[in-house]
């Protein structure tokens, strides 16, 4: 268990980077089916294409709208022209799915060849007549959900810098537009429900179910959501004014903030996520504050939630365990102080890559939640070293490890709980409403193993190999 | 630049990975970016293992771009050696290394000097050869060093042993069902008189390499991994080696001859006629099964088969010899060994079709309407598409192609698998087919109509939306809740407002 002394703040540490995450092209599979009339390319190797088709699994048969332009020797040694190369493909892109949006996913070793993308796409976009977006979502420089910043960065820039007239329904994303199917006085009785305030622009991608659960939430505050970036459609992308205030939904997108308040001016609101109930009245909250609008109600709503029988039942579960994050999606700080307030100990944070001033509100929510709930403040380490931590995980042996699948399986072999943290990547996670099912989530091995204890088969490999 | 959605082999470090963790206590460093260490997920996952797969990278970053890797893999190479004490350590290009051009032999023979343990830069390149090509390559090349090194060190027995024995090659890591066959493979030969002297890739340690050539024979099941490191042995040593693979009745009688003739010239007399004879006619149920009447059923069934070379090429001959079914098109992604796949399914199938392209697969399969497939797991998709029934027989597969129970392919409880898999591909096409005939079970739509009739309750066009969303299978049980919950609550109207309150609301 871990010692009692605890830090009287945060200590950050960073390590070798030698840990295992996803391959920031993995953004591939939640986007494309969020904008839906995209097309995405990514212009790898094989190592690349063999990621993918392993990572995504069913989705790979259902005809998805992403292939690989899959590099060959002669592309290597610069005997074929990349522009004519990319026309040809694009072409035929444009023949089979006529996209609103090519997205060309750069990668390792287009960065290494130094193929110019950005150069040639606006050539390429200008002949063929379709958008082509370029992300530099590479395993150089990025780790797994970061390919989500390099790509709404990128889209960023298509943002159109004027709101179209304002009838337009393209202004509205998300409930707005659902709600404008055919039926015109409902959207004009709801428009008086909000109040005056600068348009709002969320950004980052979540389903479609969850655009309209925190779309309600907003509008309980008389908030209107002028857009999302991105949008189902390429087409919907928010307009972007020095007057638009923004606010991330993922602690992973600090391109993409700083993108839209250097080059597009616009006001980033900085808070901490709205992942647990905590985190969504205090991001909630920031909104309200950011513009001038008097929050109503939120800490009824938030205490609604955790005083949800259900919600009680598991947090006492995870009352005293403690936690030890091995870091590889950058949702760790958010899950981490969510689950200091379901009563948790965090032994450490692991976290591929730490944006202290993007993430600073929720750094400070958890600094306070660690002090309220009279816990230790954990480590934060950024570049961990998998093979470090497995030493300390051995040492300290924490009650549930949230990891990777390349270390889920050996840990739970030696009797250590594991959560396999990509599906909090791929799960509804936001909001009030999904606090439920993400506990549920998070509670399943602790149960699952609660039940199967009492057989005594917790350590199912042999002395010999057992060395963690 | 070639589109490309789906690939039936791997990259070649892939290949080397395999090879390499099968070994026991042979550990891999890839040079790579972060992120390309997704081998060790897949050995986690498919294969369910209990211990960490001895797979790390030594992370190639935006300052390795800039200024070479230095120090920083013969540091990986070296700090792994001390933290694990592994035999060997494998530094694994990738594609991303193969364009850098660092020297990485230079690297492997300096990090060579400050390990205890042996230092190996897998020889492949990731342009010219595949997932398969690098596996077969990458055993070749531990076998030779190890054997060049015992040789050196003066440490090479000779001889043979004094019984008859053999060595078994090719058996790997995240391969199409290896374990069981393994199994079956030692079952057939113990029954055989013959002991098995090494089995490689699979569990071995490298320090017992040097005894490969003790053996009488070496047996090389699968086509793909294992062939080179027999032609090796075989060049060094003159060890003979059956590379027929004992897959269906006929084959597995051919492999046995085989071993036959193999110990009757090293002057041991047997005779496994009667073996064959009994375990044919009444051990096995493979060729009763074909004079059974189901079988003849099957008579003149078209099929498509595609696979690897070695699955692909018997599972043909299973089908077209044994039972009597009408290939029409065999066909393998091993593209690089055409001559050899020609010549064992010419006689067997109509066509044959060699590419890597799984659209023109899926055309052919459409083209031809076979009443079953028998491929990889895209033709499983490509049958599902089409409603045509497919029995996986080959890699690249998901986790249910690692069964826990036994399902060896080779030998004669193999060829009862065989025809389990080949039987009911058809039943079910059949049964399907009837159905469609005479109109179906009944059951279709039963949940919906149920709650559609008395509820009494609108849902706005949104909530409608939404509701589909919500995956088929428990769309219903959503329905019904939130009904319940409007109904309780005092609604009339089902609006999203209404929808998400039911869900907070909902318990357990």
């Amino acid at each position: 268990m871990t010692a009692s002394t605890a830090p009287n703040s945060l200590n950050f540490e960073c390590e070798t980077g030698n840990y295992h995450t996803f391959c920031p092209i993995s953004c591939v599979a939640w986007l494309y089916q969020k904008i839906e009339d995209s097309f995405f390319l990514v212009i790898g190797t094989k190592t690349c294409g063999y990621f993918l088709q392993n990572a995504m699994g069913v989705m790979i048969f259902a005809e998805p709208r992403y292939a690989m332009a899959e590099l060959e020797e002669g592309d290597i040694s610069a005997k074929l022209n990349d522009y004519e190369e990319l026309k040809r493909l694009c072409l035929d892109i444009k023949r089979d799915r006529n996209p609103s949006v090519i997205v060309w996913i750069g990668t390792c070793t287009t960065e290494i060849i130094k193929m110019d993308l950005e150069g040639i796409a606006p050539k390429l976009e200008a002949e063929i007549g379709i958008p082509i977006v370029v992300a530099r979502a590479n395993g150089l420089d990025y780790a797994f959900t970061q390919g989500e910043d390099t790509v709404l960065a990128a889209m960023a820039a298509r943002c159109p810098s004027e709101a179209p007239a304002s009838e337009a329904p393209e202004e509205r994303g998300g409930l707005s537009s659902l709600l404008n199917l055919g039926k015109k006085s409902q959207v004009d009785s709801s428009e008086s429900e909000f109040k005056q305030h600068a348009p709002l622009v969320i950004f980052g991608s979540v389903t479609d179910s969850v655009v309209s659960q925190i779309s309600l939430e907003l509008k309980k505050q008389g908030i209107k959501v002028s857009g999302w970036l991105p949008a189902s459609r390429f087409g919907e992308l928010p307009a972007l004014t020095p007057d638009t205030h923004v606010v991330g939904i993922n602690p992973f997108l600090s391109r993409t903030a700083s993108y839209l308040a250097r080059r597009r001016k616009c006001k980033l609101i900085n808070a901490p996520f709205p992942i647990g109930p905590d985190g969504t009245r205090m991001w909630v909250e920031a909104i309200c504050q950011s513009l001038g609008v008097e929050p109503q109600g939120l800490d009824e709503r938030e205490a609604e939630i955790w005083n949800h029988p259900q919600v009680q039942e598991y947090v006492s579960l995870l009352k005293g365990k403690s936690v030890f994050f091995m870091g590889d999606n950058l949702l760790e700080v958010s899950m981490a102080r969510f689950l200091v307030r379901c009563g948790a100990t965090i032994q450490e944070i692991g976290i591929p890559y730490m944006d202290k001033r993007y993430q600073k509100s929720e750094l400070e929510a958890l600094e306070r939640a660690c002090e309220e709930m009279g816990v230790p403040k954990p480590n934060i380490v950024e570049k961990p070293d998998n093979y470090n931590q497995l030493q300390r995980i051995k040492q300290d042996k924490p009650d549930l490890v949230i990891t990777g699948m390349a270390h889920a399986n050996p840990l739970e072999a030696r009797g250590i709980t594991t959560k396999w943290s990509v599906e909090f990547t791929f799960a509804q996670i936001h909001g009030f409403s999904n606090v439920k099912e993400m506990l549920e989530t998070l509670t399943r091995p602790i149960r699952r193993n609660a039940s199967l204890d009492q057989l005594g088969w917790t350590s199912m490999v042999k002395e010999e190999v057992a060395r963690v | 630049m070639k589109l490309a959605y789906w690939m039936y082999a791997g990259p070649a470090h892939i290949g080397t990975l395999r090879v390499a963790s099968s070994f026991k206590n042979v550990h891999s460093i890839m040079h790579a970016p972060l992120g390309d260490d997704y081998f060790n997920v897949m050995s986690s996952m498919l294969e369910r293992n209990r211990d960490f797969t001895p797979v790390t990278a030594s992370v190639v970053d935006r300052h390795v771009l800039a200024r070479g890797s230095g120090d920083k893999v013969i540091n990986n190479i070296t700090r792994k050696d001390s933290e694990e004490a592994p035999d060997l350590i494998v530094l694994t290009p990738t594609c991303t290394s193969s364009i850098l051009q660092e020297d990485l032999n230079n690297f492997v023979a300096r990090a060579q000097l400050n390990c205890n343990g042996d230092v190996l830069l897998a020889d492949v390149n990731h342009y010219r050869v595949n997932e398969l090509q690098a596996a077969d390559r990458t055993l070749a090349q531990i076998v030779q060093f190890y054997i060049a090194k015992a040789k050196k060190n003066d440490e090479l027995p000779t001889g043979k042993t004094a019984t008859p024995s053999c060595n078994i090659l090719g058996i790997s890591k995240l391969a199409f069902h290896n374990n069981h066959d393994l199994t079956e493979l030692k079952k057939l030969l113990g029954d055989l008189g013959v002991s098995v002297n090494l089995v490689i890739p699979d569990a071995a340690s490298v320090h017992h390499l040097k005894n490969l050539g003790q053996a009488w024979f070496n047996v090389v099941p699968y086509r793909e991994l294992g062939p080179q490191a027999a032609t090796y042995l075989q060049s060094e040593f003159g060890t003979p080696f059956i590379d027929i693979t004992p897959l269906g009745v006929v084959e597995t009688a051919r492999f046995i001859r085989q071993v036959q003739a193999i110990l009757n010239d090293g002057g041991v007399d047997v005779n496994y006629e009667d073996f064959i004879d009994e375990q044919t006619l009444h051990v096995s149920q493979a060729a009763w099964f074909s004079r059974s009447i189901d079988c003849q059923n099957l008579t003149g069934k078209k099929v498509v088969v595609f696979g690897d070379s070695t699955h692909a090429a018997a599972i043909t001959k299973v089908l077209a010899r044994e039972m009597g079914i009408h290939v029409v098109l065999a066909g393998s992604y091993c593209a690089y060994d055409k001559d050899w796949f020609r010549a064992e399914v010419g006689e067997y199938c109509d066509e044959i079709l060699m590419t890597e392209d799984h659209a023109k697969v899926g055309d052919a399969i459409a083209r031809i309407e076979p009443a079953a497939i028998f491929g990889t797991q895209m033709e499983r998709h490509v049958g599902k598409r089409l409603n045509i029934p497919c029995g996986v027989i080959s890699a690249p597969i998901h986790v249910q192609n690692f069964p826990v129970g036994y399902r060896p392919f080779l030998g004669y409880e193999g060829a009862n698998q065989i025809v389990d898999l080949i039987y009911n591909s058809f039943t079910l096409g059949m049964e399907d087919h009837l159905l469609e005939i005479f109109g179906g079970h009944d059951t279709k739509d039963a949940i919906t109509k149920s709650i559609t009739t008395d509820s009494g309750i609108d849902w706005d066009a949104a909530a409608m939306k939404e509701l589909k969303r919500v995956p088929g299978f428990v769309r219903g049980k959503v329905k019904r809740n939130t009904e319940k919950f409007a109904r309780n609550s005092g609604f009339d109207a089902i609006t999203l407002e209404v929808m998400y309150a039911a869900k907070e609301a909902a318990g357990a």
